[in-house]
């Protein structure tokens, strides 16, 4: 219907001057709202990391320092860029960009709230729903890889190298159980639409706990979701792409002024739409109890209150775990969280078709998994004959 | 679930006090011997005590100091010695605040104030002529554009010379070994030490003696002067016995 999608900005219903306008206000707005709560990321982290380590945190500029980042980001842009001697200059310059605009165009794609309605339009309270939805969150993380490993790369320095190299290694590692994550939500959604899963989530579970994902799956695909996502993120602890103490920044290490700005600016705005993504994709997005009066302001405030505890799930993250050893890092992702994340999609297979498949597959995995801890232990116990 | 146990911790935290002082609003009380920037004193009665003898500038270590002392004019001397400081000029690019120049002065013409926050933009504010180093007429120490004194800042300005007693000699600790100063008189001695860390029956050195001499002598003590002076020892106390307590 016309009416219901004006304002996509696929513009698969044809384009005049509401669904243009429309639009633009849209991304106008989603722009200046990323870029805001940036800013006002970059502060809470700091706040509440200095309230975890017993410190006042940021507090001159503004009250309680909420004018900080602005501060730093002012000075940031009147800093010399400097461009390596021995520097790829066209990538070393393509890079910054390639990091940012992912983490832009990933929000277009997240429910904020339900429909708005102005005069005789009827809007989504998303930039964009396209049909293949969450695939397309998938290929941004997918590009910002590239942001991050081309930096290091063509930096002509071998930190930085070292740095991406980490990088690469990581984000390509994590992707799969990110990946598989996604696919227990879409397995049950049966609709890759990103409002087609928040729908979906509507109402009840047994009459007593709301019908999110997080608690059809069986909390598993939203643990790991969490996981892999921090680890696509590059944030604490599985921050040894940039590992300040061993690789003076990793991949950034060459970049000063507002390139460098760029790249910090892309980590936070990826924090705070992969917290949005876990809200859309486990915890029901705007759902939540509204009532009669501003009917159209309650999922925007239910979703923005759920971004904002998982973004200090985030920050507690950082300020409780120590970083991971390189192998430590490949470990979890390889033998835990993949095998793990793969398991689960087959047992709610099973169970999609009927109760009884689902006993069946659980069964066999049981099996499986006995019979490789077996096998493990008896290759530790050969080993360590061997190495008596 | 010892994982969890730190997220328990780092949650604990956020609610603990915080440590911090937030600097240029709040301070932390200085110590009383804190060696901040010097100050050129003068005698009660306004002449400096400065006598130009290039102690200070020949044992320091930096060699921030630069003297030249010059004979006091007969009809209006400076100082009450023969000769006086004319130029007296310290560099604080270079001082280290090791206070060996207040050591070195026989005549307690240099001391160091508590001031440290002295954000000067040239060199030439940097090194702080005998105009600028000498107190003003009422004993207080002069304020330089730069500086930052804050109330009682300019209070303790010759703690150190108070602190420690002549030769190291634990008797004679407490007793005025110094002259006035403008506006302050002579000061009193510094306290010693605090009384939970004073054995009991010990007392007897530098406790309440302003400018009299301290009823810590030997002689004191065996007159029976001291309230609690006969503690652990009885009969006169020599000076060992004074610095074995």
């Amino acid at each position: 219907m016309f009416l219901a999608s004006a304002g996509d900005p696929l513009f698969v219903d044809g384009i005049n001057f509401a669904v243009a306008l429309a639009v633009i206000i849209k991304v106008v707005l989603a722009f200046a709202f990323l870029l805001v709560s940036v800013l006002m990321m970059i502060w809470f982290e700091r706040k509440i990391i200095s309230d975890m380590q017993n410190r006042v945190g940021p507090d001159r500029a503004g009250p309680w320092g909420i004018l900080q980042s602005l501060a730093d980001g002012t000075k940031l842009f009147f800093k010399e860029d400097l461009l390596p001697d021995r520097a790829d200059k066209r990538i070393f310059r393509l890079a910054p960009y390639l990091s940012a605009v992912p983490a832009f165009l990933s929000f277009a794609i997240v429910p904020i709230g339900g429909t708005i309605t102005f005069g005789h339009y009827t809007t989504e309270l998303q930039v964009a729903d396209p049909p293949i939805g969450i695939l397309f969150l998938l290929a941004m993380s997918a590009v910002a890889v590239y942001g991050v490993m081309l930096a290091g790369w063509s930096s002509g320095s071998k930190y930085p190298l070292l740095g991406s190299v980490r990088a690469s290694a990581q984000m390509v590692s994590y992707e799969a159980a990110l990946g598989l994550a996604v696919a227990a939500v879409v397995l049950y959604t049966g609709d890759l639409s990103t409002r087609a899963i928040v729908t979906g989530q509507e109402g009840l579970l047994r009459h007593i706990l709301p019908s999110w994902n997080v608690f059809r799956l069986g909390f598993v695909p939203f643990f790991v979701f969490l996981i892999a996502s921090t680890a696509e993120l590059n944030r604490p602890p599985f921050d040894l792409v940039e590992a300040e103490q061993e690789l003076v920044g990793g991949f950034h290490t060459e970049y000063s002024s507002i390139r460098f700005a760029l790249f910090f600016l892309a980590e936070f705005m990826n924090t705070i739409t992969m917290s949005a993504i876990v809200v859309t994709l486990f915890l029901g997005g705007p759902d939540g109890p509204g009532f009669h009066f501003l009917r159209w302001l309650w999922p925007i405030l239910w979703f923005l209150g759920k971004t904002l505890v998982l973004l200090f799930v985030q920050v507690w993250l950082r300020g409780t775990l120590p970083r991971l050893r390189y192998d430590q890092l490949m470990d979890l992702g390889w033998k835990v969280l993949i095998p793990g994340s793969l398991v689960w999609l087959l047992i709610l297979g099973g169970m999609l078709i009927s109760f009884k498949w689902g006993l069946i597959v659980l069964g066999i995995s049981v099996l499986f998994g006995a019979a490789l801890i077996r096998a493990r232990s008896l290759g530790a116990q050969r080993v360590g004959e061997v190495g008596s | 679930m010892g994982y969890f146990t730190g997220f328990k911790v780092t949650l604990r935290q956020m609610w603990k006090p915080r440590v911090t002082v937030k600097y240029p609003e709040q301070k932390r009380p200085k110590p009383v011997r804190f060696h901040g920037r010097h100050v050129l004193n003068r005698y009660e009665d306004g002449m400096e005590k400065c006598i130009g003898c290039e102690l200070c500038a020949g044992v320091c270590p930096a060699r921030c100091i630069h003297v030249r002392g010059r004979d006091n004019p007969p009809d209006a001397p400076v100082s009450p010695g023969e000769r006086y400081g004319f130029v007296y000029e310290i560099n604080y690019l270079r001082c280290i605040h090791c206070d060996l120049c207040v050591e070195a002065c026989p005549t307690e013409a240099i001391t160091e104030s508590k001031l440290f926050e002295f954000s000067f933009t040239s060199r030439q504010d940097a090194i702080y002529t005998r105009a600028e180093l000498l107190v003003s007429e009422d004993g207080a120490p002069q304020q330089l554009p730069w500086e930052d004194w804050r109330p009682g800042d300019d209070h303790d300005t010759s703690a150190w010379m108070r602190a420690t007693s002549p030769s190291g000699s634990a008797a004679e600790e407490g007793i005025v070994h110094w002259s006035g100063e403008r506006g302050y008189g002579v000061r009193a001695p510094e306290q010693g030490q605090a009384p939970a860390a004073v054995p009991a029956g010990s007392r007897l050195v530098g406790r309440g003696a302003l400018t009299e001499p301290a009823p810590s002598t030997p002689a004191a003590v065996a007159a029976g002067l001291e309230p609690d002076g006969d503690g652990g020892s009885s009969g006169p106390l020599t000076p060992e016995d004074g610095a074995l307590q």
